[in-house]
């Protein structure tokens, strides 16, 4: 079930959705501490030698970073080499001119080493906060995108929509200094979301947050084909997956359970996942199932394995879950740094 | 909320007196139309294509739409227009997002056995209004409105991801169950009929009205349950 090799450099990132974290009594951080906390876990990102840092768009009590440029800006003004981004952020909900502006703005202070990655809506509770109808999902996220594409191409836009005012020969500032900045489709299970992301040219980032990744070989199958139907050049793949590292495999698991279950069940009702049990999170955790949690050797394998079967070039580890404390996502960022991401490299070379 | 009286199960004995006489025809295969092209259309449209089914798919526009959808992810199936895959069809499967359903023609369907495998979640779809009204269950509304169609409730109380993988050969000890739900004798047969071709055991209910028992918030609803398990889940639930 292996796709073709990937023609694109191995590239590894960390992606977080800046989970409320408990301190070492077992009380949630506030959301100022939780928010510096990311800022410091983006700058040891940097220093383990990681190649992205990219934080979600959430709206709750447990995910409180809801303006996570602002908080990327901050770790762009203490690093040099590591690429920031959206992971993702809902483009369906927001301005595309604003969201332009912005990872342009953080483009500009982090001397070109912003991304982004659109997502249509799986973090849904943006729609009722900016006043708009979930059933419309689709179709807002049809138009912004196509919006969003043109802005990036640079120069004055014209554009006609009727999710926002029309641009006539606008001028959207600041411009960027070379080109436009990388952009990915974050596809969670929508074929239509490939093809569209083949469309305008954008990478596809597969978010796998449950099964087997295997099944979403399909996707890039389906992305390559695309892109060759639309005249382009092939693009990077990626895969975003949720997980834990520890020193060993007991550990990262006895860690990261308890908080798995206390997260899925404090969403499960607003997201419709099921509530998991032991036996499900043992199969998840193993080789077939879709969370990386585990020693570096255990993670590295996986994540090596998970990259050969979806021909992808891109891994972006996300780390941290519910009430996980600071002092053990500083610790996952260390190890996957410098431990799992040069044995995934081995591993594939 | 449920009425213990309408979840009965039909008995697991009785499954077969419900089936159509034989093994489909070997001259020809029974044909699914499946309605919608997203996360889980193009699932249905695979496992069902591997069961040996004539397997034709539509979204809401026109079959080139969808064609590199169909010939990548669900290779063996015909992209259509929605009529046409209709028309050919013994079984329809809806698989579209309930706020599309609000202008789905009952025409389309009309006389056609309706497999519903959509589900109404206000926090995930909005509040729909024609789906807000706590005296019916979901797939009973969809009966309302094609009122010409025979409508039976499965598929949607399985997560699309795992609906592949999930799958097992009649007689294994891990098969999954999945629930099929109906007013129609013979339709329900038919449909359970595919669930178990397709991998599952089929769990009878005697009533769309009993299909309540497998909608989000239910005991059995993203749960991977054994046929025991299953029917143990719904007789709890439903005393």
């Amino acid at each position: 079930m292996a796709s073709a090799p990937s023609v694109f450099p191995l590239t590894f990132g960390l992606d977080t959705f800046g989970d409320v974290t408990h301190d070492e009594n077992d009380r949630p951080l506030s959301h100022a501490q939780t928010i510096r906390n990311v800022v410091e876990q983006g700058v040891l990102a940097d220093e383990a030698g990681i190649d992205f840092f990219g934080i979600g768009e959430h709206h709750t009590d447990l995910f409180p970073v809801s303006a996570g440029d602002v908080v990327l800006a901050a770790i762009a003004a203490r690093t040099t080499r590591i690429h920031l981004g959206s992971a993702v952020i809902v483009l369906s909900s927001d301005d595309p001119v604003r969201v332009f502006q912005r990872y342009s703005t953080l483009n500009a202070i982090s001397g070109g080493r912003a991304e982004v990655i659109l997502g249509r809506g799986s973090s849904i509770e943006s729609f009722p906060l900016f006043g708009y109808d979930l059933a419309d999902y689709e179709d807002l996220f049809e138009e912004k995108i196509d919006l969003f594409a043109e802005l990036l191409k640079g120069g004055p836009v014209t554009w006609h929509g009727k999710t926002r005012s029309s641009l006539e020969n606008q001028d959207v500032v600041p411009h960027t200094e070379t080109g436009p900045f990388p952009v990915w489709v974050g596809v969670g299970g929508s074929p239509q979301s490939v093809i569209r992301a083949a469309r305008y040219g954008f990478s596809l980032m597969l978010a796998i947050i449950g099964g087997s990744p295997a099944r979403f070989a399909p996707f890039s199958q389906l992305f390559r084909e695309a892109l060759e139907k639309f005249g382009r050049d092939p693009l990077p793949i990626g895969v975003h997956g949720p997980g834990h590292v520890a020193a060993t495999d007991v550990q990262a698991s006895d860690e990261f359970w308890p908080r798995y279950l206390e997260v899925i069940r404090a969403v499960s009702g607003s997201r419709g996942f099921a509530i998991p049990t032991k036996e499900s999170f043992l199969y998840e955790i193993g080789p077939r199932g879709a969370l990386y949690v585990g020693s570096p050797e255990t993670v590295a394998r996986k994540i090596a394995n998970n990259l050969t079967t979806l021909g992808a070039n891109r891994f972006d580890l996300k780390y941290g879950m519910g009430g996980l404390s600071h002092q053990a996502l500083l610790t996952n960022i260390e190890l996957y740094g410098t431990q799992v991401v040069p044995r995934v490299r081995e591993l594939l070379a | 909320m449920w009425e213990p009286a309408s979840a009965r199960l039909v008995p697991n004995e009785t499954l077969r007196s419900f089936m159509p006489s034989a093994a489909p025809s070997p001259l020809r295969s029974p044909r699914l139309a499946v309605l919608g092209a997203g996360h889980v259309g193009p699932v249905i449209a695979r496992v069902a294509v591997d069961a040996g089914y004539d397997v034709a798919i539509a979204g809401s526009a026109e079959p080139e739409r969808i064609e590199l959808i169909t010939q990548v992810l669900v290779p063996g199936a015909q992209a259509r227009w929605a009529a046409d895959a209709v028309a050919d069809a013994d079984l329809v499967v809806l698989a579209i997002p309930v706020h599309r359903f609000e202008s789905f023609g009952s025409g389309l369907v009309a006389r056609k056995i309706v497999v519903d495998a959509m589900n109404y979640w206000p926090s995930a779809d909005g509040v729909r209004e024609l789906f807000e009204d706590d005296r019916y269950g979901s797939s009973e509304i969809v009966q309302q409105r094609l009122d010409r169609s025979t409508v039976v409730k499965t598929l949607n109380h399985i997560a699309y991801q795992d609906l592949e993988d999930d799958r097992r050969p009649a007689g294994s000890p891990d098969r999954r169950a999945l629930g099929v739900a109906g007013d129609d004798r013979d339709a329900v047969g038919i449909v359970a009929e595919v669930i178990e071709r397709i991998g599952y055991d089929a769990v009878l209910l005697e009533s769309l009205r009993a299909g309540r028992l497998l909608e989000p918030g239910g005991p059995v609803f993203g749960a991977s349950l054994h046929r025991s398990e299953f029917e143990r889940a719904l007789q709890a639930d439903a005393a």
